[in-house]
């Protein structure tokens, strides 16, 4: 690689823009097909009930009414969410004797246009017969709580116990103990879930799905249709994000598969944005019992965390993520013991999975807000109290007692920067100084300072690159853009790589049929994984490129080099070198290479001037940063406002500063919205109160400022970008800011602790209680 | 019943159920997919379109209302081969990442810019107060707006 004219570091603009900007790029909705169906689901308004009847008669007999399938019509098997969890919690796509949440599918309507279905569907009649319900995880568990699945014994999912250590905070002079909720969101990506199946004409199928990972798709639509895997392509067309929500299957794939096989149409499922807020998987949802033990000094001996996780209805992925809390639970500090507990419950609630950080946010969030208590009680500055206890530049790699391997950090440099960037000894002032005057508005500054685990146990990828004739590339990988811009960072690193410019890259994602494999575009791994893939298989071209050209211009391979008009030549002879497209027509054997090229393979290499590979980066890698939050409490109404948030996320060597800025500010909007807005609540029977975005607080851009987002640079070297994730860094990162920054306001009046979201109702609640109390 | 609606300078005409939305009316009838549908409750942004060079949430608006009504939609803004300055400005700037809420975000933005020519951050904020965006935090989609108020101020098309 060339360090002078790199590509790599420049803000380079998306090439995928124009045609979205231009109304031209193609969500799954916007597809034009012929002959198209569409299914709408009956779905269930009762949390907990026993079915004793589904009656569609009437809507089989309505206008444009072609098929009404409930119970086992479609003959399609339970879906297992997660493979580790208990068998019987698999899913079956229309619910039987049962429903477990609002919003379980009972029927499916399949009509020739979508309101047709939606009025049949209207006429489709189900008699419920209630049961108690369960909407929380530790009363879940607790005895004689009423069973989901009464075949299994309890409502648990499963429980990560590593054993208690009764030494865990042996040594404290000071214990710190909070009970925290990690409340439930949803994911809201602007586009809502859906799919269109369709015959391939060959008695298999082709699925367009907005998905993270269309080969995920394969065995499960399989498994529920009965086709073989290779009977099914899965194409993910523009997908209008995902944040985790979109990584997995869906029951309404299933029967949308299943559908268009019986009826020999294409079957559209568009899913309205009210049913996405139960249907589709959300976030979060944990309880946490946390006990820190701390010196008088501040330095922490140890940490001993108890939680209860939701997994919903049917749980899935969201019951394992506690695992992932547990790993990063030492998160940035050199704690010598955790001693961690995790309960995963089945409740009447929508299912839990992935969502922006996944697991992780959780681990950071109890972290970084009890050591915001102890810091209080202690009387020490809250960032001093979290460098003192940093784990050491020098002492990485480590393995942390909870066993990540740590590649890289370099806590302090991330928060003095920080502190830097927001002025904080400035803020603190200021602080003080509002509070001497006793102003009504009063100043809180929160801190979080962050480490998080990305490409976590998926560190293998599929990349190919091949040259064609006229000298263009095809770049080939098996991650799934669905926002992230990896078609323009990805054709920049094949273009620093052989000096083809990245016009002439197509970058080829999202197709089954076209990506032999790959795990999708999930936790974080897309550019370091993904993108390392394309850059080995970039090498492995250039490598071939130079045996050829050596071959064909009678030279030693050592002496080929990438000349500065991305040709290939003897260094020092310019006359002599060969195109790309030359190269890639010598490449293609014997027949029909042009003569003037002379012979063209050398003994021994295979034809075409392509490479494929599968990179494997053997390990995670671990991105760090540091955040600070500057909200301004309304002492008198309890309004918060977040007048600042500095943001300095490290994700190693970065490609494109503009993408990374963008991951930053997203992630930054969506942890801020946590703390201060978004919950998925529901009442005691299981209704879901929140469930469309009138009542769901999703913020606009009215309520949040513009972002003070920086990075600090500290390449891993695991992979030769030198590049960690970033997708989910500000969103880790910035909750806890935020959480502490309100409570960090409210301290002098003797606010310990309050859980999120920090809506003006509980602020002003808790200054209430403070003064009534004071 | 019948409906025409100039869209993006061509004249349609369609037969259509009542009760159909204008939004539906854009992308079913008249093809014009660039338009999305991101919620029920009009509170996501994702449909608007300028009507009668209003910006309006056109899932609130039946496609019988619109009858007579001149209407531009995401694919009529550019100006032949040129995008049109907010268009220019939101690729500049890193205003979209999915895209999804993009097309409803800038015709909300150009109808703000027609109102409020030189409009500070806030009014910005407040004027896309409709419209929201789950990818970019806003952030640049503030930054594209000022860009772009800054671009038609000093170069109108």
């Amino acid at each position: 690689m060339t360090a002078s004219g790199s590509i790599l570091g420049h803000a380079v603009l998306r090439r995928e823009d124009p045609k979205i900007l231009e109304g031209g790029a193609r969500y799954f909705d916007d597809l034009p097909i012929d002959r198209m169906l569409h299914v709408v689901f009956v779905r269930s308004t009762i949390a907990h009930a026993e079915v004793t009847s589904v009656d569609t008669s009437e809507a089989v007999g309505m206008p444009g009414v072609v098929g009404v399938y409930a119970g086992d019509d479609l003959e399609l098997e339970p879906i297992q969410g997660f493979v580790m969890l208990p068998p019987v919690f698999a899913r079956p796509p229309f619910a039987k004797d049962r429903v477990r949440f609002v919003g379980d599918i009972v029927a499916a309507v399949v009509a020739e246009t979508r309101a047709q279905a939606v009025d049949a569907a209207e006429l489709v009649i189900v008699d419920y017969e209630p049961l108690p319900v369960v909407v929380d995880a530790e009363a879940a568990l607790a005895d004689g709580a009423e069973l989901l699945f009464p075949e299994h014994g309890s409502n648990l999912a499963i429980e990560f116990d590593f054993g208690e250590d009764p030494t865990v905070l042996d040594g404290a002079e000071v214990v710190i103990k909070q009970t925290m909720v990690n409340q439930r969101v949803a994911a809201v990506p602007m586009e809502p879930n859906g799919i269109i199946a369709m015959s391939d004409g060959e008695g298999g199928l082709v699925c367009h799905v907005p998905t993270q990972n269309p080969h995920g798709l394969l065995q499960p639509i399989a498994a529920a249709t009965g086709l073989d895997e290779d009977q099914i392509r899965v194409v993910a067309p523009a997908v209008g994000g995902g944040f985790g929500a979109k990584a997995g299957m869906y029951v309404e794939f299933a029967v949308a598969a299943k559908a268009a096989l019986v009826l020999g149409r294409p079957v559209k499922w568009t899913e309205t944005r009210s049913e996405n807020m139960v249907a589709m998987t959300q976030g979060r949802a944990q309880v946490q019992h946390v006990e820190m033990g701390l010196k008088r000094d501040g330095t922490i001996v140890g940490v001993r965390v108890k939680i209860y996780a939701d997994g919903g209805a049917y749980p899935t992925i969201g019951a394992f993520l506690p695992f992932l809390t547990r790993t990063m639970s030492q998160g940035v500090y050199a704690i010598p013991k955790v001693e961690f507990t995790s309960w995963s419950a089945a409740t009447n609630t929508t299912p839990l999975a992935a969502y922006r950080g996944a697991g992780r946010p959780e681990a950071t969030a109890f972290l970084e807000r009890i050591i915001d208590i102890a810091a209080d009680e202690l009387g020490i500055d809250p960032v001093q109290i979290r460098k003192q206890n940093f784990i050491p530049p020098e002492a990485f790699p480590i393995t942390t007692v909870t066993g990540a391997n740590y590649d890289v950090g370099e806590y302090a440099k991330a928060i003095d920067e920080a502190c830097r960037v927001a002025g904080y000894a400035e803020l603190r002032a200021e602080q003080a100084a509002r509070r001497e005057r006793g102003d009504v508005l009063q100043l809180g500054i929160g801190v979080s300072a962050y480490v998080e685990v990305t490409a976590g146990g998926l560190f293998q990828e599929y990349g190919a690159i091949e040259v064609h004739d006229d000298g263009s590339v095809s770049a080939t990988v098996g991650t799934s853009a669905h926002g992230q811009g990896h078609e323009t960072a990805f054709a920049m690193i094949v273009q620093e790589l052989l000096g083809i410019p990245m016009e002439r890259v197509t970058v080829v994602q999202s197709d089954t049929a076209l990506v032999p494999r790959g795990l999708g575009t999930m936790g974080s791994r897309s550019l370091q994984i993904g993108g390392s893939a394309l850059y080995k298989a970039s090498e492995g071209v250039l490598a071939k490129a130079r045996q050829l050209a050596a071959h064909l211009l009678e030279a030693n391979a050592d002496d080929i080099v990438l000349t500065d008009d991305g040709r290939l030549g003897v260094a020092g002879v310019p006359s002599s070198a060969l195109s790309w497209g030359e190269l890639a027509v010598a490449a293609k054997s014997g027949d029909g290479v042009p003569a003037e090229i002379g012979e063209s393979l050398p003994p021994g290499m295979e034809p075409a001037l392509a490479y494929a590979l599968d990179f494997n980066q053997g390990e995670a890698t671990f991105p760090f940063g540091a955040h600070i939050a500057v909200v301004e409490i309304d002492t008198e109404t309890g309004n918060v406002e977040l007048l600042r948030h500095v943001a300095v996320d490290d994700c190693g060597r970065i490609l494109n500063p503009m993408l990374v800025a963008g991951q930053q500010h997203g992630g930054i909007a969506q942890g801020v919205a946590q703390a201060l807005w978004e919950g998925f609540a529901y009442d005691d029977d299981g209704n879901p109160l929140t469930a469309n975005l009138m009542d769901y607080a999703m913020p606009s851009a009215a309520e949040l400022p513009s972002f003070e987002a920086s990075n600090t640079e500290t390449p891993t070297p695991l992979n030769p970008l030198g590049a960690k994730g970033i997708g989910e860094s500000g969103t880790i990162g910035s909750t806890p800011a935020v959480q502490n920054a309100v409570i960090d306001g409210l301290s002098h009046l003797g606010v310990r602790h309050l859980d999120m979201p920090l809506g003006s109702q509980r602020v002003w609640q808790a200054i209430r209680d403070a003064r009534t109390s004071a | 019943m019948k409906v025409g609606v100039t869209v993006n300078g061509t004249a349609q005409e369609h037969d259509v159920e009542p009760r159909t939305l204008l939004v539906h009316y854009l992308r079913e009838d008249c093809g014009l997919t660039g338009t999305k549908v991101g919620c029920d409750t009009s509170s996501c942004g994702a449909c608007t379109v300028l009507v009668d060079g209003e910006s309006v949430k056109s899932c609130t608006m039946l496609a019988v209302q619109a009858d007579g009504a001149t209407a531009t939609t995401i694919e009529g803004l550019a100006n032949g081969e040129a995008m049109h300055p907010v268009q220019q400005a939101f690729h500049e700037h890193h205003g979209l990442q999915c895209g999804y809420c993009t097309a409803g975000m800038v015709m909300a933005a150009v109808s703000l810019l027609e109102e409020t020519p030189d409009p500070s951050e806030r009014d910005v904020r407040i004027g896309i107060e409709g419209n929201l965006c789950r990818c970019t935090g806003y952030h640049n989609i503030v930054e594209s707006v000022l860009a772009a108020a800054e671009q038609m101020r000093t170069q109108p098309r």
